[in-house]
């Protein structure tokens, strides 16, 4: 029986075999997964799309319930995780399994895969968690996934600016909004909770190496398609 | 007890059980090359001793053919059926001088509303009967389909016609009876508990008995 | 154990607790037949809910014989009531479909057939696996608990249409809806994660020499499908979870008062479900190739028009969900477009049945127990596609939509399609599996009394349809056109039960030979598979290391072969040359 070895081979394809996709099982698993995850996104984005524009009536005006500078801030955020995620992935492909190294001549140190990770960890928790309080702000004011909470603030604005706030088709705009936006969140999370496990289990205690680096790499993948994923939404949702 | 299609009672019906037939005859063909080859092979090479099978992975040509002939026929059926398809159900297929009436589906009735005198619908002489659909003969009738709660499905086999009606659209289907009678409504789309129940009644009559009905209704008179 | 040195491991160098060997397994083989014991058992179940349809359409309002022990909310004074009777056509649809047939072809013979027929030792993702099928068990349980909750089960039809599956105070059931729809949730990620490793281990794990075609047609077809899975899956998810919002937390997604559209759950149901029927036929054809070119001693006839034809299956399939919506409302024009792509995928199918009588015709064919249930599902999956044909043309479609020319359509393509092909694979594998043979005796019993007495249940289904008896109606002689036909209705409930009776047969040959049955030797059936080269059972780990391949699958009498009439994929003949895949070092996946 053919076992894990630590040989040069980890990030290849299994052999001996026939040659199949080139990569390695693990990546090729995550690809086929994020498919999968593509069409449940697709389920919800288009049925978003069907129902918003099946409507007669106005939609609200973008940024007139939803905070789009903060959320503008939030998305920036995500995409420097995405950005902290290819940094440790070139740390650890370089082999510096560390936190931070100082750097003969230079003021700021080095920044191995320890480092990077936890940065890329915090800034997705910190997207979550900018999330829920939004959620909290949102529901606060009155938009539920049902719609504007009769008597709320939004309630309110609605009945003088039924245009503006898209009052007759605020029962769809809280439905979608919710719906896509908290599998996203859900997604960011499960990516938050699988990193911090990585962590914990196989970076702390340096068990990567340039020789054989694949959950760093496959988390990697997970990670730029949740990114992916909240760009749209983001455009879709908060910018249109 | 029929074991072929019900009495045929609308216009429809012509295009199609023959389009029933032609399909019928065309897969009864098929059906019978693949059963009695399957078991004419299934006896005639059945294993015995010192036989051997003949070796071959196939044969294009065979595939060739078995691929065409299926396709040409689909095509060709493709063709027939959309052309009655868009007939009967095409937007603008309704003839001109259709008999409005509208069918709101509910759990577990339907109900009818009539124009009044006045030949309109939506006007305030209109009158709403429960299960009780009364056409002329030979008159091209359309329905207003809606929907209260749930699916619903109107369905008239000797009409050979069914239309889902839908909560939050209003459908248009039509039809044209061609015999005097009594026919029966049932609902296709489960629509809850008592989706067995939801039977009404079609009530296709001469001209002259229709506008007595008419008249009936319209001076308050009893369903 | 291997030709490279390596660090021992727990799950080989120790002998394992009975719990990891047999429970929490990560043994491909031991988590096939998991799914397989579990399967039969809600296969069993979805027949008892039949046997309790069937009940009521044949005698209806007559007290069901063992009907106390149901609570008086199902049956009142003996007699089924409506509210259990949509209960009753709802779960036993699905059950049929997610518990049963799926798991008994993909849960079953994925995971079984497709580490041993490429050659390699287990899945991609052992452990992954093991998890797909304790997800499965565990959204099984949840979709059993909808009968026992406060209302009942759910009622809406397996295909669980909005606005009456949304809305409680419609439909009189709240949490066996909502449990319906988590369970499918839960059921999807099991169905997801399987495929995902059935994909990555057909892709990367092929033993060296097996190229992608030489490959045997049951692995294609599994390939495919779990394609067809892990992009279908996902959209049954994201409705379900609108489905339940709607039900729970106040959102309007069908709801048309709020702005939504009952129609957009029949697309997304639909978009998922025409996929999901062919996952539900094309492995079952796959198995019935290896099992007809095997019963025939003769290599598949077309073998590459088979991948192609199972790969344009696949791909028109994505085309064509529109047809279960012809009457619907939507908008005509797409009923011409959608009833063309239908009209279209009959080809495939076709060339796939003519190609399986090409293989038998100049056979030398052998009538064991798997190559009676495979012709039989060769003859009973043609009268299913072509019924299918009537419904495509749109028209006709008008008058047969809804009725039970549809129930015997579906019932000829699943179970005289799919459980004839999972009656011919269950026992040809079965010695794999257990070590045994099934009784051949009881085996043709079983075969030649399931074919009469199914064809007596479903056949005449197609003239109640045609007359116009409507699906899922609880009583039908409320309706003065279908009184004249329920002789019918007798006739077939009474068939029903005889076709229920016999599958005890089957029951008690499968479990009485698990003990008692004929040991196996290594290659029963003198196929050319590489699964037969292992012993019976199969050891964990299948190979030492995996095997050479020289050929396909299907080289039955071939003059190579000389004196015998097949020639396994993995014997080196003196004029074979090595694949070159076989020299390259060990690596791990």
């Amino acid at each position: 029986m053919t076992h894990a070895t630590a040989t040069a081979n980890m990030m290849h394809p299994p052999a001996p075999a026939e040659p199949g996709s080139g990569v390695y099982s693990n990546k090729l698993g995550m690809w086929v997964f994020l498919a999968s995850d593509v069409m449940f996104f697709t389920a919800l984005i288009g049925s978003y799309i069907i129902l918003r524009f099946g409507l007669s009536e106005a939609w609200a005006a973008p940024g007139a319930v939803l905070n789009v500078p903060l959320t503008g801030i939030n998305t920036f955020l995500l995409i420097c995780s995405s950005v902290s995620m290819v940094k440790a992935y070139a740390a650890i492909a370089d082999g510096k399994k560390y936190f931070l190294r100082a750097v003969p001549g230079k003021m700021l140190q080095d920044g191995g895969l320890k480092f990077w990770l936890l940065v890329t960890i915090i800034c997705g928790a910190m997207f979550v968690g900018v999330q829920i309080f939004e959620y909290f702000k949102l529901v606060q004011h009155g938009l539920t996934p049902a719609g504007f909470r009769e008597g709320s603030h939004y309630a309110e604005l609605a009945l003088a600016d039924p245009v503006k706030y898209g009052a007759a088709t605020a029962g769809i705009f809280g439905s979608t909004f919710f719906t896509m936006t908290g599998f996203h969140g859900f997604h960011v999370t499960c990516g938050v909770v699988s990193m911090l496990y990585l962590y914990f289990t196989k970076v702390l205690p340096e068990k990567y190496s340039p020789a054989d680096f694949r959950g760093i790499e496959t988390i990697g993948l997970y990670w730029h398609f949740v990114d992916l994923v909240w760009i749209i939404l983001f455009t879709i949702v908060y910018l249109i | 007890m029929h074991w072929w299609l019900p009495p045929a009672a609308s216009t429809f019906a012509g295009p199609i059980d023959g389009l029933f037939l032609a399909i019928f005859i065309i897969t009864g063909i098929a059906l019978v090359i693949v059963e009695v080859g399957l078991l004419w092979f299934s006896v005639k090479y059945r294993a015995r001793p010192g036989r051997k099978a003949f070796y071959t992975h196939g044969s294009t040509r065979a595939e060739v053919i078995w691929t065409s002939i299926p396709a040409v026929t689909v095509v060709a059926l493709g063709i027939v059926s959309n052309h009655y398809w868009v007939q009967i159900k095409g937007r603008d297929s309704v003839p001109a001088n259709a008999y409005a009436v509208a069918i709101h589906a509910k759990q577990f009735e339907w109900r009818m509303t009539y124009a009044g005198p006045d030949g309109q619908l939506g006007t305030g002489d209109d009158f709403t009967v429960r299960n009780q659909l009364h056409v002329p003969v030979d008159r091209p009738i359309l329905i207003h389909l809606s929907a209260e709660d749930v699916i619903h499905s109107f369905f008239v086999p000797e009409f050979r016609l069914k239309q889902d009606a839908v909560p939050g659209m209003n459908i248009n289907v039509w039809f044209q009876p061609t015999k005097i009678g009594e026919f029966e409504i049932g609902c296709a789309e489960l629509c809850g508990m008592g989706h067995y129940k939801m039977r009404a009644r079609v009530f296709v009559h001469t001209p002259e008995e229709f506008n007595a009905w008419m008249a009936q209704q319209a001076a308050g008179g009893s369903e | 154990m291997t030709t490279v040195a390596h660090a021992p491991t727990k799950a080989h160098h120790e002998p394992m607790s009975f719990w990891r060997k047999y429970i929490f397994s990560t043994d491909h083989k031991i988590i096939g037949i998991q799914f397989l014991f579990v399967s039969l058992s809600f296969l069993l179940l979805g027949g008892l809910l039949a046997m309790q349809i069937r009940w009521q359409l044949g005698f209806p309002g007559k007290p069901l014989p063992g009907g106390g022990i149901l609570p008086e909310s199902m049956v009142s004074g003996g007699v089924i009531l409506p509210e259990y009777y949509i209960q009753l056509v709802t779960m036993h649809g699905t059950f049929m479909v997610f518990f049963a047939i799926m798991p008994l072809l993909m849960g079953v013979y994925a995971n079984f057939l497709i580490p041993l027929k490429i050659g390699t030792h287990d899945m991609a993702f052992p452990r992954l696996n093991m998890w797909s099928f304790w997800l499965a068990l565990t959204a099984g349980f949840i979709m059993l608990a909808g009968f026992f909750v406060p209302e009942g089960a759910a009622r809406a039809g397996w295909t669980m249409y909005a606005p009456l599956s949304a809305r409680p105070d419609l439909s009189g059931a709240s949490y066996g809806q909502m449990l319906w729809c988590v369970s499918i949730v839960v059921l999807g990620l099991s169905s997801v994660l399987g495929s995902v490793n059935y994909i990555t281990t057909v892709i990367n794990h092929r033993a060296p020499g097996m190229t992608w075609f030489r490959m045997p047609l049951s692995v294609w077809a599994l390939f495919i499908t779990a394609i067809l899975a892990v992009l279908a899956l996902p959209v049954l998810q994201g409705a379900a979870i609108m489905l339940l919002f709607d039900q729970t937390i106040g959102t309007h997604f069908f709801d048309p008062i709020a702005g939504g559209q009952a129609l957009l759950w029949q697309h997304l149901f639909w978009f998922f479900g025409h996929p999901e029927v062919y996952i539900l036929i094309l492995p079952a054809m796959g198995m019935v190739s290896d099992i007809i070119a095997n019963g025939s001693r003769k290599p598949i006839f077309g073998y590459h028009s088979m991948v192609f034809a199972i790969v344009g299956i696949a791909f028109l399939g994505w085309i064509v969900w529109g047809h279960h919506m012809f009457m619907s409302g939507m908008n005509p024009t797409l009923g011409s477009t959608f009833m063309v792509s239908t009209l279209l995928i009959s080809v495939p199918s076709a060339i796939k049945v003519f190609n399986w009588m090409g293989t038998m015709w100049r056979g030398n064919l052998r009538f064991t127990v798997p190559m009676l249930n495979a012709v039989g599902f060769v003859s009973m999956f043609t009268i299913g596609g072509l019924s299918g044909v009537f419904m495509a043309a749109t028209p006709v479609d008008m008058h047969i939509h809804d009725t039970y020319f549809i129930v015997a359509h579906l019932h000829y393509v699943l179970f005289g399609g799919s459980l004839f092909a999972l009656f011919a694979a269950i026992p040809y594998w079965y010695p794999k599996m257990f070590g045994r043979m099934m009784s051949e005796t009881i085996g043709k019993w079983h075969f030649w009394l399931t074919f009469v007495t199914y064809n007596l249940v479903f056949f005449p289904m197609h003239i109640l349809g045609m007359g116009g008896q409507m699906r899922r109606l609880y009583d039908p002689t409320q309706y003065d056109f279908l009184k004249p036909q329920q002789p019918i209705n007798e006739f077939i409930t009474i068939a029903a039960f005889s076709l229920f009776a016999v599958q005890l047969l089957f029951l008690f040959n499968f479990l009485w030979s698990l003990k008692r049955g004929k040991k196996a030797e290594l290659n029963p059936w003198q196929d050319n598979g590489l699964e037969w080269s292992l012993p019976s059972p199969a050891p964990h780990g299948n190979w030492e290391r995996a095997p050479n391949v020289y050929r396909g699958p299907y080289e039955f009498s071939a003059p190579e072969a000389g004196s015998a009439d097949f020639l396994p994929q993995h014997v080196k003949l003196p004029t074979d040359r090595d694949p070159a895949a076989a020299t390259a070092p060990a690596s791990a996946h």
